[in-house]
């Protein structure tokens, strides 16, 4: 078990890695937010949350260009900040208020930022790799260099659309990068409990893709070793398969006290939470200990005003329940009675 | 105008479009050797393996990679083979291309063709003989489209690609070598929507869609024969279905029946009986008739098969009543 002054295996310019402290304290101050609204009932649908894993969207998303893509899942808040999501616009959608990414329409589970390359989340376990797939399939034929990244977790393969969509990527040499969060659960049940087989990296291996494995809660390696994957991928490599074992710190919902798992153990994870981990190495590299307090400071404002600004919006109109269906064929609005 | 069959009508649609928009491309098991059907023939030479793509028996992410494909700015046309197969697939059209748009609060659009040659043809039995139009009609953000003659399989199959929505395209198995005068022109399109007057009549109006158009048809000309004036409306759109169309026809002839190859249970016929019976209850001079199948598994040995077939006699026995009575 890493202790958070752990001496790592590689060098990260200290700039670099502020930065991606940042992003993953965003993360974590903004799900905290979204926990607190959760919990307090203001968020009324389930907000599936990403601490512990925040490592995994800040080092993979650095690598990415704006034009590049995501998928991800209904634990997908992490991604969509770390591309560039607006986390305003993310939390008005969580409350379901107007001005929220999709208007409301989809809440946390539904996420989407087509501008910043963010396709969507999904409320179907592995429902996004063949979407991501076919986006990456769109851009060869479209002969644009985007790079596709899928986010997925454990639970995800032993879907049968993995293996489908790994199989295809492969086929058809598509620009990919299947990163598989190994957090240790498919929703409430152990994975290692209901996977057969030495795992995911062998599952892709054995459909022509290159695998890897990272520390996924080391964020400075996360980025090292996709830095060195999109460039490759982006040159016509085809698609590689990335496990980045990390940890879910919460339940699988935020209502969900998890008794499921080993108390003990979980708590211990704490000690190789992603963020502290990243902060014990900046303060190695002499990061002086007030600006990584205010990096925490700021994210949790910047969480706090979203969240009251939230709180403020005022909800969508009735009438847009019935927009954005489709052009042909789409519902007429009737004021009830 | 040329007289082609139903297959060349589609193949012809595909291929002009392809020609028109770099973006629309077709994917689907087998597609480079021309389909199943030969649907496709002849296309794998014009546009390349690329845009006539064969895929893996894969048919979750041949849907779900189209939806993909489809939120990135491409035009898939999507093959399934078979309507029953498409059910491999049901999240990716259900889930993911029907929502999609909404979900994302229209962010995005996934305009794509789902193909799904449907029905009964020629001892196929329970997996490779199914119309499940019904299920599709009942999914807000899908459009559902039953072309029965040649020049609609070109003109709604040219229009189901030019279309931004997912359109489920429903060709019959049976109508494939159907020959039917075409009109020539690469913009001629049929839109999406409105029904087909495919014959008039005064004394009951006939709604059905696909193969039994021509079913009807034929019952229609028993009738006539009789003295019987059947007005036999096609469809071709069951979302969103031409109300106008049947309700001004139910106006006049005051009597209704529905027929669809599909199980009666369910089937898309109950919505028209239903929709009709709310708004026109007070019209109608005898009680609406449905006619579909049993709700039996289709069987594979011909004389077990054509138990579940809709015929010319059986349509124009149950008129017969509707119009006596």
């Amino acid at each position: 078990m890493p202790n958070n002054d752990a001496h790592p295996n590689h060098n990260i310019d200290r700039d670099r890695l502020v930065e991606l402290y940042r992003t993953m304290r965003r993360i974590r101050a903004f799900e905290e937010a979204a926990e607190k609204a959760s919990l307090s009932g203001q968020v009324g649908g389930a907000v599936h949350l990403s601490i512990g894993q925040e490592a995994v969207a800040a080092g993979v998303c650095a690598n990415l260009r704006q034009s590049d893509q995501i998928t991800t899942t209904h634990r997908g808040h992490g991604h969509c900040i770390a591309k560039g999501t607006d986390p305003g616009a993310m939390m008005l959608e969580l409350f379901g208020k107007e001005g929220g990414t999709c208007g409301g329409k989809g809440g946390s589970m539904h996420i989407a930022d087509f501008k910043v390359g963010m396709l969507g989340a999904n409320g179907v376990v592995a429902a996004g790799i063949p979407i991501a797939v076919g986006a990456a399939h769109g851009a060869k034929l479209l002969g644009e260099d985007r790079v596709v990244v899928c986010f997925f977790g454990d639970g995800a393969i032993n879907r049968g659309p993995f293996m489908e969509g790994l199989n295809w990527a492969s086929v058809f040499k598509l620009p990919v990068l299947f990163v598989c969060e190994l957090n240790g659960f498919a929703s409430t049940t152990h994975s290692d409990a209901v996977t057969a087989g030495p795992g995911a990296n062998a599952r892709a291996e054995s459909l022509g893709l290159e695998a890897f494995e990272v520390d996924g809660n080391d964020v400075a390696a996360v980025d090292a070793l996709v830095g060195d994957l999109i460039p490759r991928i982006r040159g016509g490599s085809g698609p590689s398969f990335l496990s980045a074992r990390t940890y879910r710190l919460k339940g699988h919902t935020s209502v969900d006290p998890a008794h499921y798992r080993d108390q003990e153990f979980a708590a211990a994870q704490w000690d190789n939470d992603p963020l502290a981990r990243a902060a014990g190495e900046l303060r190695r590299l002499g990061l002086p200990g007030e600006q990584l307090a205010s990096i925490d400071s700021d994210a949790a404002a910047e969480m706090t005003l979203v969240s009251d600004a939230a709180e403020a919006a005022g909800h969508p109109a009735p009438e847009q329940a019935f927009t954005d269906i489709q052009d042909i064929g789409a519902p007429v609005w009737r004021e009830q009675a | 105008m040329s007289v082609i069959s139903y297959q060349e009508a589609a193949l012809q649609a595909v291929a002009e479009e392809m020609r028109r928009d770099h973006r629309v491309w077709a994917l689907g098991e087998d597609l480079g050797r021309g389909g199943v059907f030969g649907q496709y023939r002849g296309l794998r030479e014009e546009f390349g393996p690329e845009r006539i793509a064969d895929t893996p028996i894969s048919e979750a992410t041949i849907m779900g990679a189209s939806v993909g494909a489809a939120l990135v700015g491409t035009r898939p046309v999507v093959e399934m083979r078979f309507a029953d197969f498409a059910l491999c697939a049901v999240d990716e059209m259900v889930n993911q291309a029907a929502k999609a748009r909404f979900m994302f609060g229209g962010q995005a659009r996934v305009p794509m063709v789902i193909r799904q040659p449907s029905g009964m043809w020629r001892s196929s039995a329970a997996q490779h003989s199914q119309s499940l139009e019904a299920w599709y009609a009942h999914i807000p953000g899908l459009v559902v489209v039953a072309p029965y003659t040649p020049a609609d399989n070109k003109g709604l199959l040219k229009a189901a690609i030019r279309c931004d929505d997912p359109v489920i395209y429903i060709e019959h198995k049976d109508n494939w070598a159907l020959e039917g005068e075409v009109p020539d022109d690469i913009d001629y399109l049929v839109p999406l929507g409105p029904a087909r007057l495919a014959r008039a009549g005064g004394d009951l109006t006939l709604v059905t869609w696909s193969k039994m158009v021509g079913v009807a048809e034929r019952a229609a000309a028993l009738a006539a024969a009789q003295g019987m004036e059947i007005e036999v409306i096609d469809l071709r759109t069951l979302w969103p279905w031409d109300q106008e169309m049947v309700f001004a026809s139910v106006a006049k002839t005051k009597r209704l029946m529905v027929v669809h190859e599909a199980v009666q249970v369910g089937g898309f016929g109950a919505e028209i009986a239903a929709t009709v019976a709310e708004h026109m209850a007070d019209v109608l001079t005898a009680p609406i008739c449905r006619m579909g199948a049993p709700r039996a598994p289709i069987s594979y040995a011909k004389p077990l098969e054509d138990e579940l077939r809709i015929t010319p006699e059986l349509i124009m026995a149950n008129a017969s009543r509707q119009i006596g009575g």
